[in-house]
């Protein structure tokens, strides 16, 4: 499934992506510096799977999210969809390709328009791609609000009038009535209590199933990504430090970072004493980021060579990928 | 009281009117209550049933009383807190939990928000109080300097217009007016570094914006603990921080509480963090307690449906579930509560009983109550009003 072969249905394929966002300073406010939210980062993802993406806020998860669907322009690198370069596209193509990739976002209660009807929010694009005739759009709707676990009679309330989770089922209504085949997934639960948090993950599991979905989920809760996700990618300061199908990279976490990161995770269990690793300190400013390996700063497996030399990505096994120099050479150690 | 609703749950500006009007006599006289002078110490002073325990919740009532009806944010709740122990309130949002712990700081939105009933035991240095006759003047002695509070979001309730050592500097300089302003300063350098931030002299003088999310709540926390507080209320200490930095924070919070031997009442939704902190939970539901008990009993042995649905909707790393178990329906609108138990509507595990009263506490062992007639078959301890 994992294997990147040949063969294998490729939906989407991130070639070296750069995002810097300019900081403006000095005398006529030229960029002085750049933060580098993405730094060469590179991954694909197979049609019908999801790939979770975990990483501390600020490490630019979300960047690579919207990149991705060309919500912000790229520095450079590339991005394949259906082996279409996004960032290529005159705007009419562009356009006519937005309903395949849709995003469902975080917080609820501020990326629904407080003035339309929730008919109307999810409609509107609807009706703008002419994604059905004008006289199957009511069903339409009615349709996909159904199967999102929402009533036909919604669709004449205002967002105010619905709790986090059915609001977080209009987003992803939303999303779905275009019939997209691949969805950016901008960590949606996280604003959710624990119970409705379970609703939303089985709703969109279940999706998956149905219209052969791809997800691009994002979430720094990891219990939730290692639920849902087959292949998982750990960032750290606009680096992918380790990515992998999802068994390799739980059962096996290669980059001290990953190792770190897995270890906090707190385990409904009193009786399962942690063998917890603290990380020292937090996560360096991303404008100002350290030479050499960039968790060189706080790694407890750090040698002389991280502090100068930038480890690569490389293939440790069939379908893991890691950067980090302890695993130069030789191979698994 | 009778309420004329419509089919959607409107009601009409007349009868709001005069919801509103009974609900300023209400209020109107509780608050006369609260503001009379010199009330008597008596009052206000009472026992601990066991001295053992710091805090004492004794069927404790609050009430919003808003324009469109009375919402019961704390119906009955009753638990303790040991001294010295950590006891961990879950629950979703709405059930409750922050107002339990505003009613002990007597911080509740006033006028429309009142203790209505019941009492809250504190053992603090001036003897026994009950906080919910306690006047405002003794209280403002005990908020900081007995019972801390540390927040949700460090960036809302630090002031973003003052230095973060001039913040901590006024807590301590408030409850010790003997103290130079030196003296002040060196202690609250001495609390930066406790709270392990490294650069205390340049962090002192930095603005809450300068600062990252995890220093913010050290920071928090080091005001919080600056007056070696006998009760910590942390609500929600790391829902805003990262994985990594809650691993910090969370170690940092055991550690002091160990060094000051204070008490911990930790609100929170993460069960991996109850897990791992708690000696004691709490299981709250619309406004009521339905499940306590030492951490074993409760992750080993939940007896209440609601416990054991919360327990399994959460999915738990390295155990693989194809679905996440999910509690059907929603918590039920706080203003018109059923009067039979809160969670029959949603429990798979209902019975032909559960029809009746709401349910009384059931004990399974000294610690572990429940509030489920499926456990009914345990020994029948006390029976709740209503």
């Amino acid at each position: 499934m994992t294997d990147r072969g040949k063969g294998v249905d490729t939906l989407v394929e991130v070639r070296n992506l750069k995002k810097y966002y300019p900081i403006k300073g000095g005398f006529l406010q030229h960029s002085v510096n750049a933060v580098k939210a993405v730094d060469d980062v590179s991954f694909c993802i197979e049609r019908g799977t999801t790939m979770g993406l975990v990483g501390e806020s600020g490490c630019g998860k979300s960047t690579i999210g919207r990149t991705l669907l060309r919500l912000t322009e790229k520095t450079a690198g590339t991005v394949l969809f259906n082996g279409q370069d996004l960032h290529a596209l005159g705007r009419e193509e562009l356009r006519q390709l937005r309903p395949k990739m849709q995003i469902i976002f975080q917080d609820p209660y501020s990326s629904l328009s407080p003035r339309l009807p929730v008919g109307e929010i999810i409609g509107e694009a609807v009706r703008e791609h002419h994604i059905v005739p004008e006289k199957e759009y009511e069903a339409h709707l009615d349709q996909t609000m159904s199967i999102c676990g929402l009533m036909p009679y919604h669709k004449d309330r205002y967002p105010h009038e619905f709790s986090g989770g059915q609001r977080q089922r209009i987003g992803i209504a939303r999303a779905l009535a275009l019939n997209p085949e691949f969805i950016v997934c901008d960590e949606p639960v996280s604003a959710l209590d624990v119970s409705i948090q379970a609703q939303i993950i089985n709703l969109l599991k279940d999706l998956q199933k149905e219209f052969r979905l791809t997800y691009l989920f994002i979430s720094h809760d990891l219990s939730v990504v290692e639920h849902i996700s087959d292949t998982i990618g750990v960032m750290y300061l606009g680096k992918l430090v380790e990515f992998g199908s999802k068994a390799l990279v739980f059962n096996r976490p290669l980059h001290p970072y990953t190792v770190a990161l897995f270890s906090a995770i707190p385990v409904p269990d009193p009786d399962v004493k942690m063998n917890r690793i603290i990380l020292e300190g937090s996560i360096p400013s991303p404008a100002n980021p350290p030479n050499g390996c960039k968790f060189h700063t706080r790694c407890n497996r750090c040698m002389e060579r991280c502090k100068i030399e930038e480890p690569s990505q490389r293939e440790i096994e069939p379908g893991h990928f890691v950067a980090c120099h302890l695993y130069d050479g030789e191979g698994l150690p | 009281m009778s309420k004329k609703t419509n089919a959607a749950g409107y009601i009409s500006a007349k009868e709001s009117r005069r919801i509103s009007k009974q609900n300023r006599k209400i209020t109107g006289e509780l608050e006369k209550r609260r503001e009379r002078k010199n009330v008597p110490l008596a009052d206000y002073t009472t026992q601990m049933r066991n001295p053992d325990n710091i805090v004492e919740f004794d069927d404790l009532h609050t009430y919003f009383f808003t324009d469109i009806g009375t919402v019961k944010a704390v119906d009955g709740v009753s638990f303790d807190i040991p001294r010295g122990k950590t006891v961990g309130v879950v629950g979703e949002s709405g059930c409750g939990k922050s107002v339990t712990s505003l009613s002990l700081m007597q911080l509740v939105q006033r006028p429309q928000g009142q203790i209505i009933s019941g009492s809250i035991r504190f053992s603090g240095d001036g003897g026994v109080l009950d906080i919910a006759q306690t006047p405002t003047e003794v209280m403002r002695k005990i908020r900081g300097r007995e019972i801390s509070m540390i927040f949700q979001e460090p960036m809302t309730s630090l002031n973003p217009v003052f230095r973060v050592g001039m913040q901590v500097d006024e807590v301590i300089a408030l409850h010790n007016r003997a103290m130079s302003k030196d003296q002040v300063k060196q202690r609250t350098i001495e609390m930066l570094e406790t709270v392990g931030i490294a650069n205390s002299n340049g962090v002192y003088r930095m603005y809450p914006h300068e600062l990252s999310g995890g220093m913010r709540q050290r920071v928090m926390i080091a005001m919080a603990l600056a007056l070696s507080p006998k009760l910590i209320i942390a609500d929600e200490p790391t829902t805003a921080l990262d994985v990594t930095i809650q691993a910090q924070i969370l170690e940092l919070l055991y550690s002091l509480k160990e060094k000051i031997n204070s008490s911990i009442m930790l609100i929170t939704h993460d069960l991996g963090v109850i897990a791992e902190m708690a000696d004691f939970v709490v299981v709250m539901y619309s406004g009521r307690v339905v499940e306590k008990g030492t951490v074993r009993e409760v992750f080993k042995n939940p007896s209440h449906p609601y416990t054991i649905g919360l327990l399994n909707s959460r999915p738990v790393v390295n155990q693989q579930v194809e679905r996440l178990y999910s509690i059907p329906g929603k918590v039920p609108n706080p203003i018109n509560m059923p009067n039979y138990c809160y969670f029959r509507d949603r429990c798979e595990l209902s019975l032909p009983a559960c029809a009746g009263l709401y349910p009384p506490e059931y004990r399974l062992s000294d610690t572990h109550v429940v509030n489920c007639y499926r456990c009914a078959h345990a020994v029948k301890e006390e029976t709740p009003h209503d």
